[in-house]
C-alpha cells in the first residue's frame, strides 16, 4: 500500500473517479494547467484532457452555476472553491440552488455535485482563507457536509461523495494536507458518508471532533492517559447528517462528553450535537457536556491564530472539568 | 485618448420587423415562417393573453397562488420560445411560465406551480427546463453550465434563459454571460426590459443606454429588439440559435417590452411608480394588436379565428384548474422524501412523526 499525504489521497480519489466515470468533471480557479493552488488537481488535466479537467473564470458564483447546469446535462461535477472563505460568493448556488434541486423538482432532477474546498486555521493565511464556515452549509437541508481527517478517509469519503447522487460539500483542512502520511490503497474504495468513526477507544470520557481537531483530541487523549483517564475519540467525518448512533453508543459507555470544534462557539455544530445528546441520553450523563471552541470573534489575524485556535491543552482542561464535576 | 462609449452605444439600434401598424419595415429580416406557423404564433399569443386574464381572476378568487402577470410581454416570451427546438433547455424567471407551457408543460401543472404544489415542477421528460427561478440572476450562471454541458455532449441544442431589466444589475448576470462567452457555449440570454424592476425604472438601474450593449464587455453578441414585435423577437432568437449551434458563442437579446399589469398579484400597485401616459404609450404598442393587423392584412386572421382561440383557451383553463384542484394535497412526508435519494436517519425519524400526524 502506498504512503500518501491527505492531498495526494484527494488527488488520487479524483483520478480514480475520472477514470471510472466519464461524466465526472473537475474544474475551478487554477485547477487545470496549474493543478490547483494546493496542487490537489496536479497532473489531472494532462491525464484526462482539458474537456474533463478545466480552468474556470475567477467567479465563485459562476462556478456554482456551471456545476448546476452541467449536472442538468447528466455530468457529475466536482468543482473546487479555491478557499472556503470564498463560500459567501457561492452561497446561493450551494444553499439556494443545488441543495434544493431534487426537492424543488419533486425528484425529477438531482444534483450529483461535490464542491471541494480547503479550509481551516493554523497556516497563516490572509483573511477569509481559514475560517471554519461548515456550519453555514450544515444548516441547509439537502446538502451533505463531509470533513476528512486522514489520507485513507479523505480518498474513500471523496469517492463516496462523487458517487453520491445528491450534493456534497467536501471540506479539506489545510493543516492536514501535508502534515503526515498514511496508508492509502491504490484502487477505488469507499468510506460511507454519514458514519462517524471511533478513532480511539476509551471508557471515561467521549471527545467528539472533526477535521484537524480530531488530531488535537487524540493528542489530548494521550496526555490524559498519563493521568489514568481513558478518552474515547470520535471523528464525526460527516457533520451533516450527523451519525448520532455511534455518538450515543459512546456516551452511554463513558457518560461524559466534550465536543471539540475549531469554529467559533456561537451556533456551531457542537451546539447542535450536544442538544441532540441531551434529548436522547440525559439520564446517561454524569456531567454537563462542555465545549472547546474558538472564541466568538472574526477569525484571528494570522499572528494571533496559535492562541485563538483550540489546542490539546484546552481539551485536557475541559476534560478534567467534566471528570471532576 | 480615444473615447469609445458613445461610439459603441450608438451602434445598438432597436431591431424591428413590424411597426405599430403591423406594416413590415424591414423586409430583409422578415422571418421565413409559413402561413400556418404565423397563425400558430398568433393563436399562442391570444391564448396566453386569455390565460393571463383568467389567472389574475383565479388569483383574486383565491384559487391560484403566486402569479406574475404576462400581458404585454407575449411577443418577447412567445416569439423567442417559437424559435426553439424541443430538445433546447429553458431556464426561466418567475414570469416566464408561458414559454414552459408552449414547450410542453401541461397547463394544470403551471397552475400547481402557482398554488405552491411540488407536482407543478415535476416536468414531463420531453420538457427540458428548470422550474421558474426565484433568485434574480441565478438562472444566468446556470445557463452557462447547461450550455457548456450541451457543447461537451456535442448536441445541436441551446440553453436559453430569461431575466428582466433589473436582473442585469446582478453580479450573476455578468458571471453568466462572461462564462458562456469564455467557453463559447451555445447559450441565449434574453433580457425582457419591461422598464421597471418592480418599481425602480431602468434609468436608475444603469447608466448604460441599452442593456444589449452589456454583451460587449463579455465579448458576446448583443441585440436590442422591439419586444412588442413578435416577428423581430423570433428572428433575433433564431439568429442567436443558429450562431450558437454553429459554435459562434452566446448572444444577449434585450427585448424592449412592457408589462401591462402589476409586478405580481401579491399587492403591487403600478400607479405608485408608473404614469397613465406611459401606460397609454405602451398600450399602443400592444404585440397582439400589431401582429393581428399584420395577419389581417395577409388575410390570415379573422375575428372568427380570434374567438375560436378565446373559447379554446377558456375551455382548457377550466379543465386545467379543475385538474389542479383535484390533485391530492401534498404531504410533508412527500417533501421529506424529496430531500435525498436515500433518507438519512434524522429525516427518517422526522418522517415518522409526520406520518403519524398525517394519518390522523
Amino acid at each position: 500500500m502506498a504512503q500518501m499525504t491527505m492531498i495526494q489521497a484527494i488527488t488520487d480519489a479524483m483520478r480514480v473517479e475520472l477514470k471510472n466515470d466519464e461524466n465526472v468533471l473537475v474544474f475551478g480557479e487554477d485547477v487545470g494547467q496549474n493543478g490547483g493552488v494546493f496542487r490537489a488537481t496536479e497532473g489531472l488535466q494532462d491525464e484526462f484532457g482539458e474537456d474533463r479537467v478545466f480552468d474556470t473564470t475567477l467567479a465563485e458564483s459562476g462556478i456554482g452555476g456551471l456545476a448546476i447546469g452541467l449536472a442538468m446535462e447528466g455530468f457529475r461535477p466536482v468543482p473546487e472553491i479555491q478557499f472556503f472563505g470564498f463560500v459567501y460568493e457561492v452561497m446561493d448556488s450551494i444553499s439556494g440552488q443545488m441543495a434544493r434541486i431534487r426537492y424543488r423538482s419533486g425528484g425529477h432532477y438531482n444534483a450529483p455535485i461535490t464542491v471541494r474546498a480547503p479550509f481551516g486555521g493554523g497556516v497563516h493565511t490572509p483573511e477569509l482563507h481559514a475560517d471554519s464556515l461548515e456550519g453555514l452549509i450544515a444548516q441547509q437541508p439537502g446538502v451533505k457536509v463531509v470533513i476528512p481527517s486522514t489520507p485513507y478517509e479523505a480518498k474513500g469519503l471523496l469517492i463516496s461523495a462523487i458517487r453520491d447522487n445528491d450534493p456534497v460539500v467536501f471540506l479539506e483542512h489545510m493543516k492536514l494536507y501535508r502534515s503526515f502520511r498514511g496508508e492509502v490503497p491504490e484502487d477505488a474504495y469507499t468510506v460511507e458518508l454519514g458514519k462517524a468513526d471511533v478513532k480511539r477507544e476509551g471508557s471515561d470520557v467521549t471527545l467528539l471532533a472533526y477535521g484537524a481537531m480530531v488530531h488535537s483530541s487524540l493528542k489530548a487523549a494521550e496526555e490524559l492517559e498519563k493521568d489514568g483517564i481513558q478518552a474515547e475519540v470520535i471523528d464525526l467525518r460527516t457533520i451533516s447528517p450527523v451519525d448520532y448512533e455511534t455518538i450515543l453508543e459512546s456516551v452511554k459507555k463513558t457518560n461524559r462528553v466534550v465536543f471539540v470544534q475549531e469554529a467559533q462557539r456561537q451556533a456551531g455544530i457542537a451546539g447542535q450535537v450536544i442538544s441532540e445528546i441531551q434529548e436522547r441520553a440525559i439520564l446517561h450523563l454524569e456531567a454537563p457536556i462542555l465545549r472547546v471552541t474558538a472564541p466568538d470573534t472574526v477569525y484571528a489575524f494570522s499572528d494571533a491564530e496559535e492562541v485563538w485556535l483550540p489546542d490539546h491543552k484546552d481539551i485536557v482542561e475541559r476534560v478534567n472539568e467534566v471528570i471532576n464535576f | 485618448m480615444k473615447q469609445v462609449l458613445e461610439n459603441i452605444e450608438s451602434q445598438f439600434e432597436m431591431f424591428q420587423v413590424l411597426n405599430e401598424d403591423g406594416k413590415v419595415v424591414n423586409k430583409d429580416d422578415l422571418p421565413d415562417l409559413s402561413d400556418d406557423e404565423l397563425k400558430e404564433l398568433m393563436r399562442r399569443m391570444v391564448y396566453t393573453r386569455i390565460l393571463d386574464q383568467r389567472s389574475i381572476a383565479l388569483n383574486r378568487q383565491g384559487r391560484l397562488g403566486f402569479y406574475a402577470p404576462t400581458a404585454g410581454q407575449e411577443a418577447s416570451q412567445l416569439g423567442s420560445q417559437f424559435a426553439l427546438e424541443q430538445d433546447d433547455f429553458i431556464l426561466p424567471g418567475y414570469r416566464d411560465v408561458p414559454q414552459l407551457i408552449w414547450q410542453g408543460l401541461p397547463l394544470y401543472q403551471a397552475f400547481l406551480f402557482s398554488k405552491g404544489h411540488f407536482h407543478g415542477n415535476q416536468y414531463p421528460d420531453e420538457l427540458r427546463a428548470l422550474s421558474p427561478q426565484i433568485i434574480i440572476g441565478a438562472q444566468y450562471v446556470q445557463t452557462a453550465g447547461v450550455a457548456l454541458g450541451l457543447k461537451k455532449r456535442g448536441k445541436k441544442n441551446v440553453a436559453i434563459t430569461y431575466t428582466g431589466d433589473g436582473g442585469t444589475s446582478q453580479g450573476d448576470f455578468y458571471e453568466g454571460i462572461n462564462n458562456a462567452g469564455a467557453y463559447k457555449a451555445p447559450a441565449i440570454f434574453v433580457v425582457q426590459n419591461n422598464r421597471f424592476a418592480i418599481s425602480v425604472p431602468v434609468e436608475k438601474q444603469t447608466n448604460a443606454k441599452t442593456l444589449a450593449q452589456k454583451a460587449v464587455a463579455a465579448g458576446i453578441e448583443g441585440i436590442q429588439v422591439d419586444g412588442m414585435d413578435v416577428l423581430a423577437v423570433y428572428a433575433a432568437t433564431k439568429f442567436a440559435r443558429e450562431r450558437a449551434i454553429a459554435g459562434e458563442g452566446p448572444t444577449l437579446i434585450e427585448t424592449l417590452t412592457y408589462r401591462f399589469g402589476p409586478h405580481t398579484m401579491s399587492g403591487d400597485d403600478p400607479t405608485r411608480y408608473r404614469t397613465e401616459e406611459l401606460d397609454k404609450e405602451w398600450e399602443k404598442k400592444d404585440p397582439l394588436v400589431r401582429f393581428r393587423k399584420y395577419l389581417e392584412g395577409k388575410k390570415l386572421w379573422s375575428e372568427e379565428d380570434e374567438n375560436k382561440v378565446i373559447e379554446e383557451a377558456k375551455e382548457d383553463i377550466k379543465k386545467a384548474i379543475k385538474q389542479a384542484e383535484q390533485q391530492p394535497k401534498q404531504k410533508v412526508t412527500d417533501l421529506i422524501e424529496n430531500m435525498f435519494e436515500e433518507l438519512p436517519t434524522h429525516l427518517q425519524e422526522q418522517k415518522e412523526i409526520y406520518q403519524a400526524k398525517e394519518s390522523k
